[in-house]
């Protein structure tokens, strides 16, 4: 029995300023989620189907950053909707790579990017959901690993603790018997100071981490930084490592304005 | 070392040993060129070693390099210990099902135990092992998979010529040389002089003893044992780093609030590479996991490390916030605790936590720091 009184927990699916790459992943299950909608109604995702079933919601997974008062408003719409609120990607969580455009005049931006910027109605910032309403899980990732955003649902579904470990992406690194790019070739690597859950991909395949899972729960970016300077790593590279995916969530943003102002 | 029952095994005869073992049922694991480092891995033939290659190490550095000779074990430790064969990274430690009446069925998780033969098991690896027999074996309760991987296992040590920078085991007593208390199945040195390439076997076990007996060898001279011990006392003296193993359980137990540890901690990642390399740390985690029906659920352990904020989460949270806690848990478990949990210590001295730390945080320099700026009388 769902919390809102019907025989399937109903699921609904949002997109607010996002690639959509994150609602891909979902579809990306492929089978399994054929499985999950035997046992979740898919009230609403447009990605997937146009029907849309009116809330309340049991589980609402949101993508996307806010951006828009229009969109400011939604959330709210969503929140009061929904039982469970989960936000999905770096968009959500962090205001995605669009956040770039916090420490910059919006208005002149968009002055140089459209011809008519009078239509466009957005905010100075690009934000993450948390900031707006209260969000009960937030799922990392750009995009989320579909695994991890099966196992938030299955948790969802049988009332258990998600296994999300919230830990630095060398444990999964060396889980994985990679030969760390950052000790033994010279690549400089966010895996440290990022948290885990892509399954430590690109030191695989002898790149250094991107932090497309943003900050991990104790990151020590300055440590990381002072150790990339005496590789020889500039500051201005440093500025723009921190500053992709999650550049603003709190750890990363703060490190690359360090890095700036030097 | 070795004694006068030692033979000697020439380098062209030294493939006869991986078809003895092959003919015995044994997976061959060992050094190997993987990712411009020598790891662990299956090996198939003598090819598959590291033939030519030595690393270069120092805190948060580590390069492969080539050699001027064709030297099949000149190098030191990499970042691979054989801790992730015996006690694997990932397990599934039980099943259960909801059977039709709603009771739970466990499902017990047969013991997987490939039959390995470790080849290049190095002298501070075989003491790792045997700390982690005591933690594992000699405990309350046995660790199934770790006990049915160890009973089979067969230990091949190897004399240490050329340590790292890093290597700091002769001050931890349990190298560079392979001692007569050490337990391995047979013990090895590698020579390359003028007297040619070959290799001093010794027997340290009826399990070695059979397969040395089939290998093509004649006996040794005094010039062999002469080299063999020779290469090991040079190995000693090339060694530059040290750690004063005399107390330093005490001399931690009396600095837990020496301002170091804040030092330490500005530096430190909490990103747990150390745990993860250091061939005696042990810690897991378990995670619970269900399938969409929620009628099957699995049981997995995976490593886990005392710098992850979960390991200590307990009602109300960590227990360990800080960084600094959690370094000092770490190096106060290796250097201190250990001793009066294991009744030994925690580290062998392989430097692998001092290479492989991205920021080359070096445990023998914070134990030299505090030893030169002790704020307690450590008490003994
Ligand atoms: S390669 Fe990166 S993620 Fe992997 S262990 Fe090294 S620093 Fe960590
Ligand atoms: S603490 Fe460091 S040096 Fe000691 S055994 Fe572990 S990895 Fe090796
Ligand atoms: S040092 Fe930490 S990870 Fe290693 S055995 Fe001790 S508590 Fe476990
Ligand atoms: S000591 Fe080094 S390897 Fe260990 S957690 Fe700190 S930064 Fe990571």
């Amino acid at each position: 029995m769902s919390e809102t009184g019907q025989s399937k927990p109903k699921l609904a699916v949002w997109k607010f300023a996002s690639c959509d790459g994150c609602q891909l992943s979902l579809l990306d299950c492929e089978d399994e989620f054929l499985a999950v909608s035997e046992v979740i109604e898919i009230a609403h995702f447009s990605e997937a189907t146009r029907r849309s079933v009116p809330g309340p919601y049991d589980l609402s997974l949101v993508e996307g950053s806010i951006t828009t008062p229009a969109d400011a408003e939604r959330i709210q719409r969503v929140r009061a909707e929904s039982r469970y609120l989960v936000t999905i990607g770096a968009c959500a969580t962090s205001g995605g790579i669009q956040a770039l455009r916090n420490s910059r005049d919006v208005g002149e931006m968009a002055s140089v990017v459209y011809a008519s910027p009078e239509y466009l109605d957005v905010l100075e910032t690009s934000t993450p959901i948390a900031s707006h309403v209260s969000v009960d899980f937030e799922l990392r990732g750009c995009p989320v690993n579909k695994h991890q955003l099966l196992e938030v649902i299955l948790a969802f579904l049988h009332r258990r603790k998600p296994n999300i470990a919230t830990h630095s992406v060398c444990l999964e690194c060396k889980a994985r018997d990679s030969v760390c790019v950052m000790t033994a070739k010279g690549i400089p690597c966010l895996g440290p100071v990022t948290q885990a859950g892509c399954g430590a991909i690109c030191p695989a395949y002898n790149r250094g981490c991107y932090g497309c899972f943003g900050p991990m729960e104790s990151p020590n970016c300055a440590a990381l930084s002072a150790q990339w300077k005496a590789m020889g790593v500039s500051d201005v590279d440093i500025v723009r490592a921190y500053r992709s995916f999650n550049g603003y969530a709190e750890a990363f943003r703060v490190e690359s304005e360090r890095h700036e102002s030097i | 070392m070795h004694d006068a029952d030692s033979i000697v095994v020439e380098r062209q005869d030294f493939a006869g040993l991986f078809e003895i073992l092959r003919s015995l049922g044994y997976a061959v694991v060992g050094p190997t060129v993987k990712d411009q480092a020598i790891v662990y891995d299956q090996l198939s033939q003598v090819d598959d070693l590291p033939i030519g290659w030595t690393d270069e190490q120092e805190a948060g550095h580590y390069r492969l390099r080539r050699r001027n000779d064709a030297a099949l074990f000149g190098y030191a430790v990499g970042p691979h210990s054989w801790k992730k064969f015996l006690h694997p990274p990932r397990l599934r430690l039980f099943q259960a099902e909801r059977s039709e009446d709603g009771a739970m069925v466990f499902k017990q998780e047969p013991v997987e135990a490939p039959k390995y033969a470790f080849l290049g098991v190095r002298s501070c690896e075989a003491h790792a092992i045997a700390i982690q027999d005591r933690v594992f074996l000699e405990g309350a309760v046995a660790d199934p998979t770790y006990r049915e991987r160890r009973i089979g296992a067969l230990l091949i040590a190897v004399n240490c010529g050329f340590p790292s920078s890093t290597c700091f085991c002769h001050s931890m007593k349990t190298g560079p040389g392979i001692s007569q208390n050490t337990k391995v199945d047979i013990e090895l040195t590698e020579l390359l002089d003028d007297e040619g390439h070959r290799f001093v076997f010794q027997a340290r076990s009826q399990k070695g003893q059979t397969i040395v007996d089939r290998l093509p060898a004649r006996r040794t001279t005094r010039g062999d044992l002469d080299a063999a011990e020779a290469l090991v006392a040079e190995a000693t003296e090339t060694m530059t780093r040290e750690l004063n193993a005399e107390g330093v359980r005490d001399l931690l137990y009396a600095n837990l609030e020496h301002p170091r540890w804040d030092e330490v901690a500005d530096r430190c990642l909490t990103c747990a590479n150390c745990t993860m390399v250091c061939p005696t740390c042990f810690c897991t985690t378990v995670e619970d996991v269900t399938d969409i029906t929620g009628d099957h659920a699995e049981r997995w352990r995976r490593w886990d490390s005392c710098f992850t904020l979960d390991f200590s989460h307990m009602p109300g949270g960590s227990s360990r916030q800080t960084s600094k806690s959690r370094y000092r848990q770490w190096l106060t478990h290796k250097l201190a605790t250990w001793h009066d949990q294991f009744g030994t210590s925690g580290c062998v001295g392989c430097g692998r936590c001092i290479s492989w730390c991205p920021v080359g945080i070096d445990l023998t320099e914070e134990i030299q720091v505090m030893g030169q700026s002790t704020q307690g009388v450590p008490s003994s």
